[in-house]
């Protein structure tokens, strides 16, 4: 194994990343994990990868953490422009559009993928994929980032139209568990936001409370603490 | 109301003592001396008539057009300086395509409202440029409804239920609040257009003129066209039936 490769801290900052976003009977929810790379090293391990343009609308990020900062900070500053002059808020199509026309119009200098989610009194809740080279694709459902690669088989069979939001909900942190299992890129906590007429939620699921999957390995308590008890125990497996 | 500006009226940079713009006023006045144009918004879309002013007999029927398509789901009536309404036309298209170009939906007519009263004020701003003579009557149907704005040569625009400018505007407007929009649909607006288009025209002191209409509604698909043309010449006939019942009276 290459020595230097394990400790290059200062390979860009990459989110190696499981992004997801999904439509419900009412609104969005979009899910992602929290893991920040350079190179081997986890710069971030609780970092928020999902970030708010409007009100209405958010985004996760995936690929080159600089990259997709930049153009997330562009379409808000557009996107708030835009809202005043049209003296009412953005709707979910203008600003996956805005993103997409950064994307494709400098493809040669960035690599970030990114899924635009929201909603809006004329569509409801909407979900647009905006993949590396700057297509966009509105999708009941969208999933991107390096984890997305074991996620595919799992939603096409656990996927389904109208769900409730509790049911969107548990499908979004069940996935971006599985793909945190699989995926060395992937890690950390999975944030939730959810998104419809009533407003924006966000929801926290620590690492530790994620459901376990085949052949992984229970959460322990740091060894550290056996030091601070009154009389130490041996860990128990 | 008209009054002689002697000495302000000369650049449109120049405001009068009693802080009137004169070359503004004039340009509405080319307006006022042009055929007329009726909108009105019913409940379920927009109708625009014009009461085209034909000069030459020579001249082909439906060449000449004042009615104009801004986008798919807009179209502008002008009144005034033909070449001058051509290019504001032009300038409706190109913001039009712009903004869809950039946000990827079609432009909310209230937005575009904004952007051609914006730029016809804007040639009202400086010496080397002259007003338009020529005022507008925008007509859409958007994701909120159909909407109806009138933009006049000094750049001011507001959104009514009925507009009419030209020669005939005062009878045509008095006409325009007899009728209950809210309750018609445009199939009948059609009809009401026509007959007050044709009861505005001034057969003493006129040429002939062609009735031109247009309309953007549920039934055309919420797309601006030409209104089609057996409902054209239903309108037409009723207009002229209408005629000769207050003249026999």
């Amino acid at each position: 194994m290459d020595r230097d490769a394990t400790a290059d801290v200062n390979a860009p900052h990459s989110m190696g990343t499981t992004i997801i976003g999904v439509t419900y009977n009412g609104g969005v929810i979009l899910g992602a994990d929290s893991r920040t790379s350079t190179g081997l090293y986890v710069a971030n391990r609780a970092s928020d990868k999902i970030t708010q343009l409007t009100d209405n609308v958010y985004i996760c990020r995936s690929g080159s953490a600089a990259d997709s900062q930049i153009v997330s900070d562009y379409v808000r500053y557009f996107l708030h422009q835009h809202t005043i002059q049209l003296g009412q808020p953005a709707t979910v199509k203008v600003a996956a559009n805005l993103v997409r026309l950064l994307s494709y119009n400098n493809k040669n200098m960035l690599q970030t993928g990114i899924i635009v989610g929201g909603w809006d009194k004329y569509e409801g809740g909407k979900i647009y994929g905006i993949p590396l080279g700057g297509t966009i694709l509105e999708q009941p459902f969208a999933i991107g980032g390096s984890g997305s690669s074991y996620l595919y088989g799992f939603f096409d069979q656990a996927w389904k139209e109208g769900m409730t939001k509790d049911e969107a909900e548990q499908l979004v942190v069940k996935a971006v568990s599985l793909a945190i299992a699989r995926d060395g890129a992937s890690g950390g906590v999975v944030r939730t936001v959810t998104i419809n007429n009533e407003g924006v939620t966000r929801n926290f699921y620590p690492g530790d409370q994620l459901p376990l999957w085949h052949e992984e390995v229970e959460a322990h308590n740091s060894l550290l603490d056996i030091l601070n008890a009154s009389s130490p125990e041996p860990m128990s497996t | 109301m008209s009054s002689i500006g002697t000495g302000y009226d000369l650049s449109v940079t120049t405001f009068s003592p009693d802080g009137r713009v004169f070359q503004i006023e004039y340009a509405a006045k080319a307006v006022d001396n042009s055929g007329t144009v009726v909108g009105i918004k019913c409940k379920d879309g927009i109708v625009i008539g014009v009461e085209k002013l034909i000069a030459s007999k020579m001249m082909l029927p439906g060449s000449n057009r004042r009615i104009h398509s801004v986008h798919r789901h807009s179209g502008m009536g002008v009144a005034g300086l033909a070449a001058d309404g051509r290019q504001i036309v032009a300038r409706a298209k190109s913001e039009a395509h712009n903004y869809e170009s950039t946000y990827g939906e079609p432009i909310p007519i209230k937005e575009l409202a904004e952007r051609v009263a914006s730029y016809v004020h804007l040639c009202t701003l400086y010496w080397w440029l002259r007003p338009f003579g020529s005022g507008v009557i925008l007509g859409g149907y958007d994701r909120d409804g159909p909407q109806l704005y009138m933009v006049e040569p000094s750049g001011v625009s507001y959104r009514y239920f009925g507009a009419a400018i030209g020669k005939g505007r005062q009878s045509a407007k008095t006409e325009i609040e007899k009728l209950k929009l809210s309750e018609m649909t445009c199939r009948q607006g059609v009809i009401e257009v026509a007959k007050i288009i044709y009861g505005v025209h001034d057969e003493a002191k006129d040429k002939t003129f062609e009735l031109e209409m247009s309309w953007v509604c549920d039934e055309s698909n919420r797309q601006h066209q030409k209104v089609p043309e057996a409902l054209l010449e239903e309108a037409k006939a009723a207009a002229k039936s209408a005629l000769e019942e207050m003249d026999a009276d």
